[in-house]
Order: C-alpha cells, then sequence, then structure tokens
C-alpha cells in the first residue's frame, strides 16, 4: 500500500483539542499582522482611485503633487510594462488602471511620501482627465446586445458567435437525456434566481511593507493567504527574478479567499523601486470593498423534474456569473458543484461568465458553489412542499454514493453524502417542534478540495524537540493540525514541536492557502517528513547498537529492535538520538515535497430554524446545526470553528450581505455600517456533528473542511424563510425590505 | 487505448463527440495527444485542466500513469478559497 494512502490506527494525538499555538499572542496584541510591520526610513502610500464606474484615462498629471514637500514617488500605469500574459495582464491591471478605469474605486496612480498626510494631501494635487464611459454593473443588462462593453476582445473560443461582447467564457457539464428524463417526472418546477456579490469580510485590511533596494533585492511583508504566489505575481510584473524577491507572510486577520490575489503589493513595490526606501501601503475599509476581490454576483434559472415519490427525473441550471471588469472562470466551479450532491440519470448545467463594471473577483470559500446549490436546493426543496414529501427523505432517496456518475462527469469513490443525511435525520434538531411564523430549511452542500504544491521541512533539535517549517499561511488552525501529525507519527507530545510558516526564500514552493488544502497537503507532507526523520533516527540508533538499520522500528517515540533476532537493546528515546547526534552523523532533519492529489470531495448538510417578523421582514436564526463529513478531523475545535465559520459567512449572505450600486455605478455601502455582516448577537451557537468518513487518499482520513461550510447555508436559510412566510424567496440576500415586499404582495 | 471523457463545451472541438480514444499511458500523454489531435482543444489545455483518473482528480501530475481500463474524466483547472 502507498505510504500516502489511508491506513486505519488508532490514533493517540490526532483527535485531540490542544490550546491554540497562536492564540496568546492574539489575544494580548503581540501577534505581527500586515500593517504592524514598519522599517527605517518608511514611506507611506496612499492609491487615487477613479470616481467612476467607467472611463478613458485621457491623461494624468502628477507634477504638482511631485512638488508636495515629502512626496519621494509617484506610480501610474505607465511605470509598469504590459505583460503577454493574459492572466497577468489582468492581475496588473486590476491593482493599476492602464487605458481605462473599469469600475468605481479603481486604482490610477499612487503616491509615496514622508507622512500619511502628505500622501493624502499629494493625491489632490493630482490631475486626471477622464472620458466618462457609459457603464454596466449588472450580468444581465451586461449580456444583452448592445451593452457596455466593459473590455473588447476577451472572449474564449468556447463562447458561442453572436454573444455580447462581454461574455468571456462559456462552459457546459452533464449528461443524459434530459427530454427523456423530464417526460418521466409527475412535476416540473422552473425558477430563476439573483444573487449579490458579497465580500469575504475580512477584518484584517490588506496591508503590506516593501523594501526594494538599489541592487535590485526585494522584500515584501504582507498579510496574505500564500506569499509564494504573491512572489510570482509580483516579480512577473515588476520584471524580477524569484530569487531576489523575499515574501514573508505575516499573521492574517482572516483571508477565506480573498487574500489568494494581490491588490496593491506590486504598486507598494513599484514605489519603493522609484523612492528607493521602504514602503508601507495599508488598505482603508471602503478601499478594501471598493478595489479588492469580491465574489461573482448571480442570475441562475433552474429545472427540476421530479416522480410524486420523490424521485428527481432530470436536472437542469442554467448559471450567470460575473466576476467584475476581468476574465473570471467561478462558474465553471459552481457549474460542476450545481448537481453534485444527486445521483441523476440526466442532468446539464450550463454556465456563462459576463464582464461588468465591477472590481476583479476573487475566490470566496468554495468560489461559485454556494450560488448554485442555492438555486438547485430551492427547487428541490419546493418540490418537496409540492408533493408534501419530507425534504430529508427526499435528498436520501436521490443522494450520490459511492459509485454514482458525478453530475461533472467522474464516478465517486467513498463520499459521506449519505452518513451525513442520515445524520442530520437523527438529530433531534430536525424533529424539534416549530412556532408561529417559524421554518425549517436544509440544505446539502459540496465542495471539490484538492492538494497541490507542498513542501515541509522538520528539524530533530537535540534537546528532544523538533521543528516544522511549512509555507502556508495558519488560516484555519494549520499550525496546531500540523504538529499534531507530526506529534502522532513522531510519538512525541504536541507541545515538544513548534510549527511556523517560512518566508520564501526558507522553503520550497508552496501553493497558496485555499482550497481546502491545507490540513490534507502540507499534513500529507508533514507525516512524510516525520517518516523520513524517522528512517534516519533509526538508522543513528542501529549504528549505536551495531546492527542493520532495518532490524529497527520505530514505536511510541523511541526506536526498538525489530523483534528478538534483532538483539536485545533498550529502546533509545527521540531525545536520546537527538542528543547525540552530532556523534552519529549530524543534525537529523526530514523533508517531503510533493504535489498532492487526492484531496477527497466533502459534503455537508445544514439544518436551520428561522423566525420572520410579518411586520419587519427581519429574519431571526433560531437553530443551526452543521453535519459534515471530515475524513478525520485532526483538531476537533478547528474543525468545528471551521463549520461554525463557513455556517455565519453564508447566513450573512443569505440574509443581509451586498454589493449595492447605484444608478451612477458606483458602490454604495463600502463600510461594515452599511455592509452588514452577521455579528454575535445575531446568532444562536452553531451547533456541529463532525462525521468521519476517511478520506482513501491521505494517510489518516483527513479531507479539507474549510470551504464546504459556506455552500449549504444560502438554501437552507432560503427554504426555512419561504417556508415560514409561505412564499417561494429567489433572490439574495432576503434583506428585510425585500421579504417584507414578498410577504406584502401574498397578501 | 484510453476513452476520455471531455466536458460539453470541449465537446465541438472534438468532432462533436462526448468521448474520446486515445492512446497514452500517462496524463502528459494523453494532454499532448489530445491537443495534436483536436487543435481546438489546445486553448483550455494551455488554460488548464484537472483529469479525474478513477474518481481522483489531479491538477497537473503529467506522469500519473492510466490504465487501459480506468475512468478518464478531463475537468476545468482547479482552484478554491
Amino acid at each position: 500500500m502507498a505510504l500516502d494512502a489511508y491506513q486505519k490506527r488508532e490514533f493517540k494525538q490526532v483527535g485531540t483539542r490542544p490550546n491554540r499555538p497562536d492564540g496568546v499572542d492574539k489575544v494580548t496584541g503581540r501577534a505581527m499582522y500586515g500593517a504592524d510591520a514598519t522599517a527605517p526610513g518608511m514611506l507611506h502610500a496612499k492609491v487615487l482611485r477613479s470616481p467612476h464606474a467607467h472611463a478613458r484615462i485621457v491623461a494624468i498629471d502628477t507634477s504638482a503633487a511631485e512638488a508636495l514637500p515629502g512626496v519621494k514617488a509617484i506610480v501610474t500605469a505607465a511605470d509598469f510594462g504590459v505583460p503577454e500574459d493574459a492572466f497577468l495582464l489582468d492581475v496588473q491591471d486590476h491593482c493599476m488602471a492602464r487605458e481605462k478605469a473599469l469600475y468605481d474605486g479603481h486604482a490610477v496612480a499612487a503616491v509615496a511620501a514622508t507622512s500619511l498626510a502628505a500622501a493624502k494631501a499629494a493625491l489632490n494635487l493630482i490631475k486626471v482627465d477622464y472620458e466618462v464611459l457609459p457603464h454596466v454593473t449588472d450580468v444581465d443588462e451586461a449580456m444583452k446586445p448592445g451593452a457596455p462593453v466593459v473590455q473588447a476582445g476577451r472572449a474564449f473560443e468556447n463562447v458561442p458567435a453572436g454573444m455580447s461582447e462581454n461574455v468571456t467564457h462559456h462552459c457546459e457539464f452533464g449528461h443524459g437525456d434530459l427530454d427523456a428524463g423530464f417526460a418521466k417526472a409527475d412535476h416540473i418546477i422552473e425558477r430563476s434566481f439573483r444573487t449579490a456579490a458579497t465580500h469575504q469580510g475580512y477584518i484584517e485590511p490588506n496591508a503590506c511593507l516593501a523594501s526594494v533596494t538599489s541592487d535590485g533585492r526585494a522584500d515584501l511583508w504582507v498579510c496574505t493567504q500564500g506569499q509564494f504566489f504573491y512572489r510570482t505575481l509580483c516579480a512577473a510584473i515588476l520584471g524580477m527574478e524569484a530569487s531576489q524577491l523575499r515574501v514573508t507572510a505575516s499573521e492574517i486577520g482572516g483571508g477565506f479567499g480573498g487574500k489568494t490575489m494581490v491588490y496593491m503589493e506590486p504598486v507598494a513595490l513599484a514605489l519603493s523601486k522609484k523612492a528607493g526606501r521602504p514602503v508601507k501601503l495599508v488598505l482603508t475599509r471602503d478601499e478594501v470593498f471598493r478595489a479588492t476581490g469580491p465574489t461573482v454576483s448571480s442570475s441562475m434559472d433552474v429545472k427540476i423534474g421530479m416522480t410524486k415519490d420523490g424521485r428527481i427525473t432530470a436536472a437542469q441550471a442554467r448559471l450567470r456569473y460575473s466576476g467584475g471588469a476581468f476574465h473570471c472562470g467561478t462558474v465553471d466551479f459552481g457549474a460542476q458543484a450545481a448537481f453534485a450532491a444527486y445521483d441523476l440519470e440526466a442532468v446539464q448545467t450550463l454556465g456563462w461568465n459576463a464582464m461588468t463594471n465591477r472590481p476583479k473577483e476573487s475566490a470566496y470559500r468554495a468560489p461559485g458553489a454556494p450560488l448554485s446549490i442555492y438555486a438547485v436546493e430551492s427547487v428541490v426543496d419546493e418540490l418537496c412542499q409540492h408533493f408534501g414529501l419530507d425534504p430529508l427523505a427526499v435528498r436520501l432517496k436521490n443522494a450520490a454514493d459511492k459509485g454514482t456518475k458525478s453530475s461533472y462527469g467522474p464516478t465517486f469513490d467513498q463520499i459521506g453524502l449519505k452518513a451525513t443525511l442520515e445524520a442530520a435525520k437523527a438529530h433531534p434538531h430536525y424533529a424539534a417542534p416549530l412556532g408561529p411564523n417559524q421554518g425549517r430549511g436544509l440544505s446539502c452542500g459540496f465542495w471539490f478540495n484538492f492538494g497541490g504544491n507542498t513542501c515541509v521541512s522538520l528539524s530533530v533539535n537535540t534537546d528532544g524537540t523538533v521543528g516544522v517549517t511549512e509555507g502556508n499561511p495558519d488560516i484555519g488552525g494549520s499550525r496546531a493540525s500540523i504538529s499534531l501529525m507530526a506529534a502522532e507519527e513522531l510519538g512525541i507530545p504536541y507541545d515538544k514541536i513548534r510549527t511556523i510558516v517560512a518566508d520564501t526564500s526558507s522553503l520550497g514552493y508552496n501553493d497558496v492557502t485555499d482550497g481546502s488544502r491545507v490540513t490534507f497537503a502540507v499534513g500529507l507532507a508533514t507525516i512524510k517528513a516525520a517518516r523520513d526523520a524517522v528512517q534516519k533516527m533509526c538508522s543513528r540508533a542501529a549504528k549505536i547498537w551495531g546492527i542493520d538499520e532495518d532490524a529497527v522500528e520505530w514505536v511510541d517515540g523511541a526506536a526498538v529492535p525489530a523483534g528478538p533476532n534483532a538483539g536485545k537493546f533498550p529502546p533509545m528515546t527521540l531525545a536520546e538520538i537527538a542528543a547525540v547526534s552530532a556523534e552519529t552523523g549530524g543534525p537529523i532533519c526530514g523533508h517531503h515535497e510533493v504535489n498532492a492529489d487526492g484531496a477527497g470531495v466533502s459534503f455537508g448538510v445544514h439544518l436551520c430554524d428561522i423566525e420572520v417578523d410579518p411586520e419587519t421582514g427581519a429574519t431571526k436564526v433560531l437553530r443551526y446545526t452543521v453535519f459534515q463529513d471530515a475524513g478525520k478531523a485532526v483538531h476537533p475545535s478547528y474543525v468545528e470553528g471551521q463549520m461554525q465559520g463557513g455556517a455565519v459567512q453564508g447566513i450573512g449572505w443569505a440574509l443581509n450581505e451586498e454589493y449595492i450600486y447605484g444608478a451612477d455605478g458606483k458602490l454604495q455601502n463600502p463600510g461594515f455600517l452599511d455592509y452588514r455582516i452577521p455579528v454575535a448577537s445575531d446568532l444562536p451557537m452553531i451547533d456541529t456533528v463532525i462525521l468521519e468518513i476517511p478520506n482513501p487518499g491521505h494517510p489518516y482520513g483527513v479531507r479539507g473542511v474549510g470551504e464546504t461550510g459556506i455552500v449549504p447555508p444560502l438554501a437552507a436559510i432560503s427554504n426555512a424563510v419561504s417556508r415560514a412566510v409561505g412564499v417561494r424567496m429567489t433572490e439574495l440576500p432576503m434583506s428585510p425590505p425585500k421579504l417584507l415586499k414578498a410577504i406584502e404582495a401574498k397578501g | 487505448m484510453v476513452k476520455v471523457l471531455l466536458w460539453g463545451t470541449l465537446r465541438s472541438a472534438a468532432d462533436g463527440q462526448a468521448e474520446v480514444e486515445v492512446a497514452a499511458r500517462t496524463f502528459k500523454e494523453l494532454l499532448d495527444e489530445l491537443a495534436a489531435r483536436y487543435p481546438g482543444l489546445e486553448p483550455q489545455i494551455k488554460r488548464g485542466v484537472s483529469l479525474a483518473l478513477d474518481g481522483k482528480i489531479y491538477r497537473e501530475a503529467w506522469f500519473t500513469e492510466i490504465g487501459p481500463d480506468s475512468e478518464v474524466v478531463l475537468m476545468p483547472y482547479m482552484t478554491g478559497g
């Protein structure tokens, strides 16, 4: 059996709940976040942003700003090249508008000065001559013939002829005979849905400190989910060699996918290069909303046929996503995920991406999936209502299982959907009574998960402690999980291990912390690095004992002779072997590098009870339970935290969060006062039920858990609200005015 | 020969076929063969594809071996948040 395949075992440390290693620093204010980095001679930067949704930049005059005392450098698009690679060009254009400002808040120039006040004053002296152009911020409007063209000539070859120039991408998935399937149905429901763009809502605004020296070497300290990817992008945009740019990730105050992409870091580096001094750039909350990466907005049609006993006979979804003013492939994931929870004979999903005058979309937990699954799960719920069927029983009847040909192509291996549904069915929550104006909703959720490029180094210190060096910022408890897996493998206590996140010059390339990949992939690499170190320690013990190294095995943190024929020697612990490492051959380290695959898909089921105030349209979440397959919960408290966090973010998406654009194309609510995320007082305790159906592709059975949790809440809440008010809701968020309007329209 | 399932949008570039047969022993050979035989697939392959092999998703892994009876599904390149 391959070493990365699942092997059943009794865990001694994995599955426990030790204190988090970053806890003390975070609650005492010692943790170093992006904005905490400083350097001698540091300048402060500010960015000038477009006040227009769409405008040609005719000219930029920076002369007056440059003459202002304290101003050391100003950059515009003219200070950057024009990358040949289309993806990189989009990334760069999003950081600094080149020929056109493509959305309200798009950067057009940046200043570095000796004080923040001087930088702000300089912004007012930069004269930009704009030719204002017609704009479009709605995805359906953008797809109409004659819509203002956001960028010309960006359509992929897969876009059918005759569509609006804003349509950049088209996809189709599915199998089976739709017409025959719908013909078998006793009832068909077809509905259209819309969802607003939302922001990840991370608490820490994007921040960095860039320092480029006159000999061409550079450092970037930054709040990021992926220091290596930031290095790749920044080096390419700045025309630097990767080895000359060291990127160090700070502690991170939330990311959720939003910090997988550069927004102003290349600008800070360009300013530093021009000024010859370190430059700090910290975005305001207004800038975070206007110019980083929100989710896609969407417009969707879903059609599902069902027999009267609850069997789905055919299903189709048409998804129109907009990822802002640039190309975006997120609709691929929405289309593939839409019907993943179901075992269907006939299914089709069609997707289109259309450009709008909005900021470039960035990932947000399971990008694209919450929207399409919201629409699908809403129609399934309405069909259950139509036939008077139990919604859980219907989902169980149609649930994908091992051997199911998925709606996006592959045949599923071992998956946890049915077990998750059964757990929900058996939970007291499902049978609890409801009161007036209350409703109960449920939804399945799905995410693919993946592994990716990973590099781990593990060093055995001479005092018997161990250092683990990984390359992924810890956004969800990975340092604790990695230490636990190393402790499990080495057989030493958790508190003898310290895991740190390395900069880009200290370790091989690691993919971004995304795709729910870190506990899976970095965990896998850590286990193998630990096994590498164990092998070396067994070899040292063999030398000391004068026996063949094959005659030594590792048991409970110590080398022991492997059976009576190997000889009789007392066990040598890790600490004992480490203490004499200099005498036995030098330092003992373990390494592993891998592009990990086999992450294993993830399913979840959410159950919620809500109450709607019929006089105001306000919705209160009364009870919420998350059921999710974690494969193996390495640190159950963090797993619960991921499940709870995903649920809360999804609740916000369902009830209040939205990018609101005015007729002028300007974002109306770029602040937490008007962009309402749920706070603790809005919510009940989010209960969690962790299921552990081992992932065959990981030695401990681990599956990623970071993303699936945000997928079901949109539909679970909407289904609960729809049942409470007696009206099928089809637009998110279901903010009080919209809900009140629906209630009043019902009469 | 390996049977490869294409997602819907790719089919027009493969003479309308949902499933094509190619001679390939690895992921890399499969991609090279597909691009050579169906030039219309090349832009998507260059942008990135994932490969589901018997239900397990690979994002790169050129040298992943493909058995003659393996279920092979081409998928868009996976990313996440």
